[in-house]
């Protein structure tokens, strides 16, 4: 791994990123009476994207809000234009990763699905709340106006066609309602909110969140690791793995993702038990073994789109064994046009020989040969053995390359470390599949309580 | 259970009754306390001063915000060292506070209702690529 080009400057990164800053803080004040600031932020998004597809729609929007007067297909003009912004920036930045890892890319598969578009006016109802947040500006939010998301998420959630946009704007509207009203909020996260509203707005087009598996695939599945996202109300572990396709062709790397809503009480285990059932997955994981797929539907983005069905846990196979065999020769997968994003690159890499660090109370770094890599340890979810002292003692890791408030960090995804002159690897996901560790075991324990009395107490409450 | 809007509210449970909830709220600066059921009905022990379910809620925001953020919006100032549950409750007894006015307790319970149901949607294996923005954290579980 040249970790020596991680932080070399990326050309170009800084001007984009400045276009986009401008972009954001119009958002803080909010469309409605538009000042000079406000109008001159709106050019600079209109100006980075002439010469593109968008030039002739963008100017326009631009124009349109800064006079006050933005409808909702110039704001989406405007979101796109922030996308393609950010769009660049990723690019720019998984050719870095890429020249860092030194691994071939996937070539993208094109092939055409049928398009389907469900959902039509629970979207338009989202694309309707999204410009009226965008009109009011973050300091202008109140609960009434937050509130209005609730109906819309509630209208998606059954439709698992519509699951992305409606964990998107739930987790949205529930920071947004943590922080009303706006006019006395001393900190808004200026960047991440344009980030969520601009995913939102685009995902509310027909198609836009389309994930068409495509294809399928046939071979040994060999797990690195597991990565946890949540928000108080959903969840979503994310299997990150090599796949050895039986046809004889190139390993290639792959993701294997379940989620679902949740009551924000459960936390902790409950996430684990809450996902398990859906996906055989977990167990295997936790167990440390492989599994054989059987035309496992995919994504052209390298996300298997998992049926229990079609999967047959296999035998044992150490993680750091696949990295250090593996891992080198496989093919990273491209990225949805409408996904590329910087938040969305989570690169799976092996780190070795590096000296851990740790000053005081501030981040762990690793240094390897000479350069230091920001150590994230605060991704690890909350119900697994891998605390940040382990990664700090240890000397391997595997982890995901993410890039993060402008510079690369590696989320471990496991370690080893040596105890009584023997090597063992400590895993983030080691308890997905349930745990005979004695904390694991009661938090389990804790967790199998507290859904029960939830669900009891749904069986009475919801259906009074 | 949240720090919003200038109170300290949530959903408390029962202690005998699985089908009952408690929506208990404390304002800030005020102390202004109001509890009532989920069928809108004042709460019985919340006549003059705290009853168990509004005391119950600062033990649970204690455990998941800390003492010192939960004393910080409420701006309830114990005297001398760390705050804890007890202590915050005390000061805010102390200064007798109002009896303030349940109107938001049906947002709230609403609310509870809604996440409530999330329990009987079934997961799904189609990526969600937006849950990237939203990382798991060690430390706020
Ligand atoms: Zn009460």
């Amino acid at each position: 791994m040249r970790t020596d080009l991680l932080t070399d400057p990326v050309d170009g990164l800084d001007e984009a990123l400045a276009a986009v800053d401008a972009f954001d803080r119009v958002l803080v004040a909010g469309l409605l009476r538009p000042q000079p600031a406000q109008a001159a932020g709106l050019a600079a998004l209109a100006h980075f994207v002439a010469g593109t597809p968008l030039a002739s729609l963008v100017p326009e929007a631009a124009d349109k809000a800064a006079a006050g007067a933005a409808g909702e297909d110039h704001l989406v003009a405007l979101a796109a234009a922030r996308t393609a912004l950010m769009g660049s920036v990723h690019d720019a930045l998984t050719d870095r990763v890429a020249d860092v890892t030194g691994r071939p890319r996937a070539e993208r598969s094109t092939r055409d699905t049928p398009a389907d578009a469900p959902g039509a006016n629970v979207l338009a109802a989202a694309r309707a709340w999204l410009c009226d947040l965008a009109r009011a500006g973050w300091q202008g939010i109140d609960h009434e106006l937050v509130a209005g998301a609730g109906p819309v998420v509630s209208a998606m959630l059954p439709d698992p066609r519509l699951r992305r946009q409606a964990t998107l704007l739930d987790g949205f509207a529930a920071e947004l309602a943590a922080s009303c009203p706006g006019a006395t909020l001393e900190h808004v996260p200026v960047r991440r909110w344009a980030d969520l509203w601009t995913r939102a707005l685009l995902l509310t087009l027909p198609g836009a969140a389309r994930t068409p598996a495509a294809d399928t695939v046939t071979g040994r599945l060999l797990p690195l690791g597991v990565d946890v996202q949540e928000h108080a109300t959903a969840v979503q572990a994310q299997v990150h793995a090599v796949l050895e396709p039986s046809d004889g062709s190139a390993p290639r790397l792959v993701r294997a993702a379940v989620s679902a809503p949740k009551p924000d009480t459960v936390v902790g285990a409950g996430l684990w038990q809450l996902l398990r059932p859906r996906m055989s997955l977990l167990g295997a994981v936790g167990e440390g073994r492989a599994v054989e797929l059987d035309a496992m539907p995919v994504t052209a983005e390298g996300d298997l789109v998992w049926d229990d069905e079609r999967a047959r846990t296999g035998e044992f196979a150490d993680p750091f064994a696949t990295a250090r065999v593996i891992l080198s020769t496989a093919t990273d997968p491209e990225t949805a046009p409408l996904d590329r994003h910087p938040v969305g690159i989570a690169v799976p890499v092996l780190v070795e020989g590096y000296t851990a660090e740790r000053e005081d109370d501030g981040p762990l770094t690793f240094t390897v040969a000479g350069h230091r890599l920001a150590v994230d340890t605060a991704r690890v979810p909350a119900a697994s053995p891998l605390s940040p002292e382990t990664v700090a003692a240890s000397g391997a890791c595997l982890g995901l390359l993410r890039w993060d408030a402008g510079e690369f960090v590696l989320q471990p995804l496991a370690v080893e470390t040596t105890v009584r002159k023997k090597t063992v690897a400590v895993h983030a996901g080691a308890w997905a599949g349930g745990t005979t560790d004695k904390v694991g075991a009661r938090a389990e324990k804790a967790a199998t309580d507290s859904v029960a009395v939830l669900r009891e107490r749904a069986g009475k409450l919801l259906r009074k | 259970m949240e720090l919003a809007d200038g109170r300290l509210q949530g959903v408390v449970s029962s202690g005998s009754d699985i089908g009952r909830v408690y929506v208990s709220s404390i304002a800030a600066e005020s102390y202004a306390f109001a509890c009532s059921t989920n069928n809108n009905r004042p709460c019985g022990g919340a006549r003059g001063t705290f009853c168990n379910h509004i005391r119950a809620l600062v033990g649970e925001a204690v455990l998941q915000y800390g003492a010192e953020r939960v004393a910080r919006y409420l701006k309830a100032e114990t005297p001398g060292g760390e705050p804890d549950a007890e202590a915050l409750v005390s000061v805010m007894t102390g200064t007798r506070p109002e009896q303030g006015d349940a109107s938001a307790a049906a947002p709230v319970f609403s609310r509870f209702l809604r996440h409530l149901a999330y329990l009987e949607l079934e997961p799904t294996t189609a990526p969600l690529p937006e849950m990237q923005w939203f990382p798991a954290t060690r430390t706020a579980a």
